[in-house]
């Protein structure tokens, strides 16, 4: 057991208020993870609902293209409601479900979590509501009105900084005042325990499949597996399973905005130091007396101050590497992948898209590099246009 | 050294019920901080809970959060906020204890917080997002230096209390509602069953916080506890009135006061 600590990082630093509701998703996650008829329930979602296993594609024209190593994309975003965000929600509305609550509340950034447990919640008949930074609901109005439609009530957070880790905040305070028929459905692999491990335990599938789908195709493990990284959540269920295969390179992409040294950008590991917040330790951008510091990343998926404390300790050992990448990088990224194979990435997959443009060439070309493809871009159109100067608005 | 910090603050308790206000550090600012101090003691608080401003204030409510801000875009620091207690330690006589967020303290260095404390008479320290489970982080550190850990309990915490209130030190915060600080109309907790269950347990004192904000409220809490915290209500009239908002503050605390004494 692993005590909900990776290292000095992780813990349960929650409002006494929060203390029993944590301990109590703790005990029901325990009970349910070894509870054969719960994994079968959540494995038919996966399969029948979510659209379960999601593709290995090799994506030959890039490989050729770049003239190196193959790449192979895990196509996360053709999961109904476009990312791995589901796998991590159909788990926990279960688990709401089973611990007999009745209402799921969730943050959002860019809303791809906030539309994903709202989906999660019709399914499965739950109230939901949705705390989203107003700088958000105004940035992805599309996203606001789809969770409305998908019967989710949802609140633009006007304290603070309007964004995510405010997002976060509020749902928080909201699980504080009401905590006996609601689930606070977690986004990523941060928060309390046993949010990083269960979030974690929910999106794992993505690594074990691409193993599974690896082993078929090519007899081999890859060389590297590469995902973005905000919270995290993609990346750790992408990298999970290789962590004890040591040639396999674990590389996360940080959103570096506008550059690690402008003082605008989300890259938590290249530049946050260890702090607590959000209920963990972890490492978190702050200035000098411990106050969140702002973030900036064109990817609202990005633009959250911390990162989960799996990786922050996967970063300290050095089992995973971490690397910044830059707002032109992933739109670069994000045109080249649309061009090349026809497959428009969400923005923040196409953080990673870059690194793998960036490292590809260099590698020989029995190398295999899997990317973890973790939404898809339909809902960037917009900002990409209006990034290239196009005055377009959805 | 070590015992001074809680017999100090249990201290406060010894004149009958006691009255606690909270204001935030720097806001309006830290000239004011340092007034409002000495005004509160003069009208008769018998401890003063300070907040050391932090970004992301996630146990308060809409009005602290603001006050946080204000102080925040204001300027103040943590080594401004401690220079301030210091100033004012020369002639105030009642515990002063500060309540942060515990990434304040990570972030300082744990140690060279506890220093700052025993340096600027600060006696102990509330900490929302440090429970029971998490106390090791500061234990040790804050034992070394004498300076209490004020542990909180909540509506939520049943078969948690007794635990809680056994490693009690200075006083037991004893959280009225479920959600954030903030003004309630009505107190629904029974919180009478909460004190009874500190009792079986501790003699530490009781005191009664979030939600307060009238008299009749503060007698109801002081009949069953020993005391009422009382934070939204004072930064409202602060952030109402500010750099004026001394005689309101003073009238104020002066007749809570009054109220808690009747309890």
């Amino acid at each position: 057991m692993e005590n909900g600590k990776y290292g000095v990082f992780g813990g349960q630093y929650v409002p006494e208020t929060l203390m029993t509701a944590v301990h109590e998703v703790e005990e029901a996650y325990e009970k349910y993870k070894a509870d054969p008829q719960f994994q079968a329930e959540l494995e038919t979602l996966m399969k029948d609902y979510a659209g379960r296993p999601s593709l290995l594609y090799y994506a030959e024209k890039m490989t050729k293209d770049l003239g190196g190593a193959k790449i192979y994309l895990k196509r996360e975003d053709l999961n109904h409601t476009g990312s791995h965000k589901i796998n991590n929600v159909l788990g926990q509305v279960l688990l709401a479900k089973k611990m007999g609550k009745t209402r799921v509340i969730a943050e959002t950034g860019a809303g791809q979590h906030g539309v994903a447990t709202a989906t999660a919640a019709a399914l499965m008949g739950m109230e939901c509501e949705v705390f989203m930074g107003k700088e958000d609901t105004d940035r992805q109005a599309l996203n606001v009105f789809r969770m409305e439609l998908l019967g989710a009530k949802v609140h633009a957070v006007t304290s603070g900084t309007m964004t995510l880790k405010d997002a976060v905040n509020e749902t928080m305070r909201e699980w504080s005042r009401r905590v006996d028929d609601t689930l606070y459905v977690l986004g990523s692999v941060m928060g309390p325990h046993p949010f990083p491990m269960m979030v974690r335990d929910f999106q794992k599938i993505i690594g074990k499949e691409i193993k599974e789908q690896m082993l078929e195709r090519e007899g081999r493990l890859p060389d590297a597996v590469l995902a973005c990284v905000g919270g995290g959540s993609n990346a750790m269920g992408a990298f999970y399973e290789f962590i004890p295969d040591a040639s396999v390179a674990l590389i996360g992409c940080e959103a570096a905005g506008l550059g690690v040294d402008t003082g605008k950008h989300a890259a938590t590991i290249a530049k946050g130091r260890p702090g607590i917040f959000h209920g963990m330790k972890s490492l978190f951008c702050q200035n000098e007396d411990g106050q969140i510091e702002p973030v900036y990343s064109l990817s609202a998926g990005l633009d959250y101050p911390g990162i989960g404390p799996e990786h922050a300790h996967l970063a300290e050992t050095g089992r995973a590497t971490y690397v910044p990448v830059t707002d032109e990088e992933a739109v670069s990224a994000f045109e080249y992948l649309s061009r090349t194979e026809g497959i428009i990435p969400a923005l923040e997959s196409a953080h990673a898209v870059a690194h793998a443009r960036k490292i590809a060439p260099d590698m020989a070309k029995d190398q295999i590099i899997v990317v973890n493809l973790s939404g898809r871009g339909d809902k960037d159109v917009a900002a990409i246009a209006r990034y290239r100067g196009v005055e377009l608005y959805e | 050294m070590n015992k001074k910090a809680y017999e100090r603050i249990t201290g406060a308790f010894a004149h009958g019920k006691a009255f606690i206000p909270f204001i935030t550090g720097g806001d309006p600012s830290l000239e004011m901080t340092k007034k409002l101090i000495v005004a509160m003691e003069e009208a008769g608080a018998d401890l003063i809970e300070i907040g050391l401003p932090f970004s992301d204030p996630i146990a308060e409510g809409p009005v602290i959060q603001e006050a946080t801000y204000r102080a925040l875009t204001g300027g103040c620091t943590t080594d401004q906020l401690f220079d301030a207690v210091k100033e004012v330690r020369e002639t105030v006589k009642i515990p002063l204890v500060f309540l942060t967020y515990i990434n304040s303290v990570f972030s300082y260095g744990k140690e060279a917080f506890m220093k700052r404390c025993v340096e600027c008479g600060i006696d102990g320290l509330i900490v929302p997002d440090l429970p029971f489970e998490e106390k090791g982080e500061i234990r040790e550190i804050c034992q070394e230096y004498g300076i209490a850990i004020i542990s909180l309990i909540a509506p939520t915490s049943k078969d948690r209390i007794k635990a809680i209130a056994r490693e009690a030190e200075g006083f037991i915060y004893v959280v009225s509602s479920l959600g954030v600080t903030g003004v309630r109309n009505e107190i629904t907790t029974d919180v009478k069953e909460m004190t009874d269950m500190v009792r079986q347990v501790t003699d530490v004192p009781c005191a009664i916080g979030f939600g307060i904000s009238r008299p009749d409220q503060a007698t109801q809490m002081a009949r069953v506890s020993d005391g009422a915290i009382v934070g939204s209500a004072i930064v409202r009239l602060i952030g109402e009135y500010k750099e004026g908002c001394i005689p309101a503050v003073t009238a104020y605390v002066k007749e809570m006061k009054a109220a808690v004494m009747e309890g």
